[in-house]
């Protein structure tokens, strides 16, 4: 019990960042038309792509090969998902905004 | 200089996290939706910089940064190329592919930090918040790994359903050994976290078994829905990198991630009128037992000539197109009927279901992509009043989402799904390749219907021969 609650006393403010983004990620994704439905997923999952700041911190500090392996894995994994997450919702967007300016 | 190395990585962290924010504020609106997009990439571009050249690990700078960098200009090459190259209609599996890269990124991070865990002496308490939050993270992120690795191959048409009930009970059985198995490992007291290593290493086989076993019996038509969920997994596990590392942009990102995901996935579920349990647990293919009704009337063909003068001389004509269409890649040839039955004066219109293609609003990009004009595009809600005065709806692959079913026949398991009401205009032709039943796996009585008529073959066959015969007349 004594350490659950020095659990959230030590990680106080992460714990209200989580709760605030929460209300914000909620706040922000509700209202949204259907059709933007894909590339919203697309963009969020582009923006998860964060973890390879994880990535990068525990590769600069790994040390012996299997780690580097692992760290090096992991930092290409991680650009994949920045990188193709972020080029296929660029991809998609483009498709929606040609349209009425070219045929308006 | 580490100083104000370490305020400028903060401040740049911060800034991260207000452009990750507003970048998703804006995608969900049409106009400013690209440019979200874009400060969302600005912001990640930006903290990456900022962490290669300002983060610290107990005073010293990141070593291995010639690894990184290469292992970065690895992934933007291959990421960008593979991102480029995939055609439209394979979106869906792209994201879930992408999705599951950010999970295996988490399940490694956890993996590399936990044996670090107590620094030089070696020595760490089992009962801590890093120890929890590495656990989540390696468990959440190889589940979202192979749990994306198996929507992929689905929607890929590589890996097919595997129901079962025994896969439920195996389900539950895998979860409660991971929750045992990980309170195992908090529960060790003060050790050598690296002799606790082969706990996480059989931690993360199971995850990784379960991941698999997670999306294995869940219906392939539900798979946006699986993806958006293990999406707002990988946000998670994320998050807990930012646990991990004190670090805000991961936390802001993930958290934020985490939670609009899970709002879009009760979104779709409810488009399609279906609770998040429902097709987690896959009831969909499983309690079919009504699906064999009694099917009275039969199958109508007709020819392609009498459906080229039928829409020729039609005045409304609107176009319900599903999956079908954009498996054959048909939506170019059909912009192109569309465009010459415009031309003569027919008023056409796409009706778009929510859930039409293999995501919500995976229509909308394909029909775009082929330059049908934005305002054609009608949704559901608004075209259904309007539905008994079309001379002609034209059924292009879609199935469950013009079935009647789900408005009359509470045994369906569709039944309470919205839809277009299809079965309304006055002539209906459906192009469909052959007569097996939809994704859904239920029969359609708007096949049967009194009104309707059957166009058999490939859709874009047919909608080329149906130009051809709209040309000549």
């Amino acid at each position: 019990m004594e350490g659950i609650l020095e659990f959230i006393y030590t990680y106080k403010q992460e714990i209200f960042l989580v709760i605030l983004s929460v209300f914000l990620g909620i706040e922000v994704i509700s209202n949204v038309p259907a059709i933007l439905h894909t590339p919203l997923m697309s963009g969020a999952n582009a923006i998860h792509g964060v973890v390879i700041i994880g990535a990068i911190i525990v590769m600069g500090h790994a040390e012996g090969s299997l780690a580097m392996v692992f760290g090096f894995l992991a930092v290409f994994l991680g650009t994949l998902n920045v990188v193709g997450g972020f080029v296929v919702t660029d991809r998609m967007l483009d498709m929606f905004k040609k349209k009425p300016a070219a045929k308006k | 200089m580490s100083f104000i190395g370490t305020y400028i990585l903060e401040i740049s962290y911060i800034i991260a996290s207000v452009l990750f924010i507003l970048g998703l504020k804006m995608l969900s609106h049409p106009v400013t939706a690209r440019r979200g997009n874009l400060l969302a990439a600005f912001g990640m571009t930006f903290a990456i910089i900022a962490t290669i050249l300002w983060h610290r690990h107990n005073g010293t700078r990141i070593h291995n940064v010639g690894y990184i960098i290469a292992a970065i200009a690895a992934g933007l090459v291959v990421g960008w190329l593979i991102a480029v190259k995939v055609k439209m209609t394979a979106m869906p599996q792209l994201v879930s592919f992408f999705n599951g890269m950010g999970g295996a990124c988490a399940a490694l991070i956890s993996l590399m930090e936990f044996p670090c865990l107590g620094g030089e002496t070696h020595l760490a308490n089992m009962l801590h918040g890093e120890v929890l939050a590495i656990i989540v993270a390696m468990v959440i992120g190889s589940v979202s790994f192979t749990g994306s690795m198996i929507a992929f191959g689905k929607l890929d048409g590589r890996i097919h359903d595997w129901k079962s009930p025994v896969v439920r009970i195996i389900n539950i059985i895998f979860l409660v050994v991971i929750v045992a198995l990980a309170i195992f490992v908090m529960s060790r007291g003060q050790v050598d976290p690296r002799s606790e290593m082969i706990w996480m290493y059989l931690l993360l086989g199971i995850a990784l078994v379960y991941g698999i076993f997670f999306v294995m019996p869940i219906g392939g038509a539900d798979m946006p829905v699986v993806i958006s969920l293990l999406n707002s997994f990988t946000g998670v596990a994320a998050a807990m990198g930012g646990f991990l590392y004190d670090n805000q942009a991961m936390l802001t990102g993930g958290i934020l991630v985490g939670s609009a995901g899970t709002i879009l996935t009760v979104l779709m579920c409810k488009a399609m009128n279906r609770s998040l349990g429902n097709v987690i647990l896959g009831a969909f293919g499983g309690s079919s037992g009504s699906a064999e009704n009694d099917v009275d009337g039969h199958i109508k063909e007709i020819t392609l000539s009498d459906a080229s003068v039928l829409l020729n001389y039609s005045q409304k004509v609107v176009i319900i197109p599903g999956y079908g269409l954009a498996a054959a890649q048909a939506q170019h040839i059909c912009s192109e009927l569309d465009e010459m039955l415009t031309n003569r004066g027919v008023d056409v219109k796409y009706a778009i279901h929510p859930v039409a293609g293999r995501m919500p609003g995976h229509m909308n990009v394909l029909l775009a992509e082929a330059d049908v004009p934005y305002e054609k595009l009608v949704e559901m809600e608004n075209i259904n009043p309007a539905m008994p005065n079309v001379d002609v709806a034209v059924v292009i692959g879609a199935n469950d989402v013009v079935n009647p079913a789900a408005l009359d026949d509470p045994c369906s398991p569709i039944y309470g799904m919205p839809i277009i009401n299809a079965h309304e205009a006055k002539n209906i032709i459906v192009m469909k390749r052959g007569m097996g039943k939809g994704y859904a796996a239920i029969e359609n009585n708007l096949f049967y219907h009194d009104k309707t008529r059957m166009l058999f073959g490939n859709a874009k066959d047919t909608l080329q021969s149906l130009v051809g015969e709209i040309k000549n007349l």
